[in-house]
């Protein structure tokens, strides 16, 4: 995912939380920018602050490696723009 | 191998919306980023992917409104009729072709302002329709105007001082005129309404699910709710379980949001009761 400046390396101070492994694979979640309409309901909801806002204010997958796949961000995307590559 | 059942699964994943979008429609939708109705709208293709239906065998009537768009943007049979007037239409195209599913989405004004008449007879006769009311108390459509779930003192561009009027409960309204299924969730309880939606559509005889949604864009703005995220979690801290509900006085449910199934009765079905006249009219000749 291209994104503004925000790193994807995982703060070393934090364990990752999630059961997934995301280092193998590609990232949690799909995220079709075209659809996005960066209303910032992913980002605010996400339990993990998996999200950051690029500089459109459309999510960037920050922390990748703290999703644990709970389908709130896709079952609460409006614009049907993300899709999970894991569940 | 991992990672191919894994991209292998994406696929399937991702194809869950493709297969329910009309191709080449609209997409983005026309609806303002973080509207409750793109959340309805994908708890619906859920719900109908977990029942396994035909998209073939499913109708989807709705009137006029920015939640009665909803047909547009779904591939299944689309009928996209005039305000008010979903409930009739659907009306008949489940009574001349009673294998089908019909599934009206229809707003809290379409439904109950001009739609009012229809939406009570049609809950009477408990005809197998399915029908979603998204309820985000406010014409979002024509610009904030008050609509008869609009709240008593609220704002609206027709109730600039605050509403004098009391508002309907359109569940209560949909039990008491005779729909045999009826249950609320809100756009944050997304998971939860996926399943009541289901229920519904499985249901025989007229069922409501009734969405409780957000309109920011103009009831948000005029009641200083703000965007999108507030009004979802404020759903959250509104809402309350039916099972808690029944434990609870009048005065503690007061600007409560019920949600879960609140009402189910076994009852026959109107297309049914039809035939069963026509077969004994037919023996008698
Ligand atoms: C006969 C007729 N009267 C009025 C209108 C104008 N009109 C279009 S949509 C609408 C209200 C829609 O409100 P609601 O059903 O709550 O849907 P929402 O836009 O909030 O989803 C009105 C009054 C119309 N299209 N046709
Ligand atoms: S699936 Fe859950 S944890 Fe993962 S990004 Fe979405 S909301 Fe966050
Ligand atoms: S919820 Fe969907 S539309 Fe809203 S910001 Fe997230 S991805 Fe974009
Ligand atoms: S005006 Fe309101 S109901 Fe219509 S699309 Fe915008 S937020 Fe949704």
């Amino acid at each position: 995912m291209t994104d503004a400046g925000i790193s994807n390396k995982a703060d070393p101070l934090s364990k990752p939380q999630s059961k997934y492994d995301y280092s193998k694979g590609p990232e949690p979640l799909e995220i079709n920018m075209k659809w996005c309409k960066a209303c910032n309901i992913c980002i605010a909801l996400c339990p993990k602050q998996v999200f950051e806002p690029d500089r459109d204010g459309k999510p960037v997958q920050a922390r990748p490696e703290n999703c644990t796949q709970c389908t709130i961000c896709w079952v609460h995307c409006p614009d049907l723009a993300i899709t999970s590559n894991y569940k | 191998m991992a990672t191919a059942t894994t991209s292998e699964k994406a696929k399937q994943k991702s194809d869950i919306f493709l297969k329910y979008l009309r191709p080449r429609k609209g997409m983005p939708s026309v609806w303002c980023a973080g509207c409750g109705n793109g959340i309805v709208m994908t708890a619906i293709i859920r719900a109908i992917d977990k029942l396994g239906l035909s998209k073939d065998n499913i109708v989807m009537v709705s009137g006029i409104g920015c939640s009665s768009r909803m047909p547009i943007y779904l591939d299944f049979n689309a009928l996209h009729t005039t305000h008010g007037r979903a409930l009739p239409f659907a009306t008949g195209v489940k009574f001349a072709r009673p294998d089908l599913k019909v599934i009206v989405v229809t707003g809290d004004g379409d439904a109950l302002a001009i739609g009012g008449n229809h939406f009570i007879h049609a809950c009477r006769r408990n005809i197998d329709i399915t029908a979603i009311l998204i309820n985000n108390n406010i014409y979002g459509m024509t610009g904030g105007q008050g609509s008869p779930t609009t709240p008593s003192a609220a704002f609206s561009t027709t109730t600039p001082y605050g509403n004098a009027e009391k508002h309907f409960d359109p569940s209560a309204l949909a039990a008491a005129s005779g729909a045999s299924y009826v249950a609320r969730s809100t756009v944050y309880h997304a998971t939860a309404m996926e399943k009541l939606i289901g229920e519904a559509i499985s249901h025989r005889g007229f069922s409501l699910v009734e969405a409780v949604s957000n309109c920011h864009t103009y009831y948000g703005r005029l009641n200083r709710q703000g965007d999108p995220v507030t009004m979802i979690n404020s759903f959250k801290e509104k809402s309350v379980q039916v099972t808690k509900a029944k434990k609870m006085s009048p005065e503690e449910l007061k600007g409560k949001i019920v949600i879960g199934k609140l009402h189910e009765v076994d009852t026959t079905e109107f297309c049914d009761v039809y035939q069963s006249t026509v077969d004994r009219l037919d023996g008698r000749k």
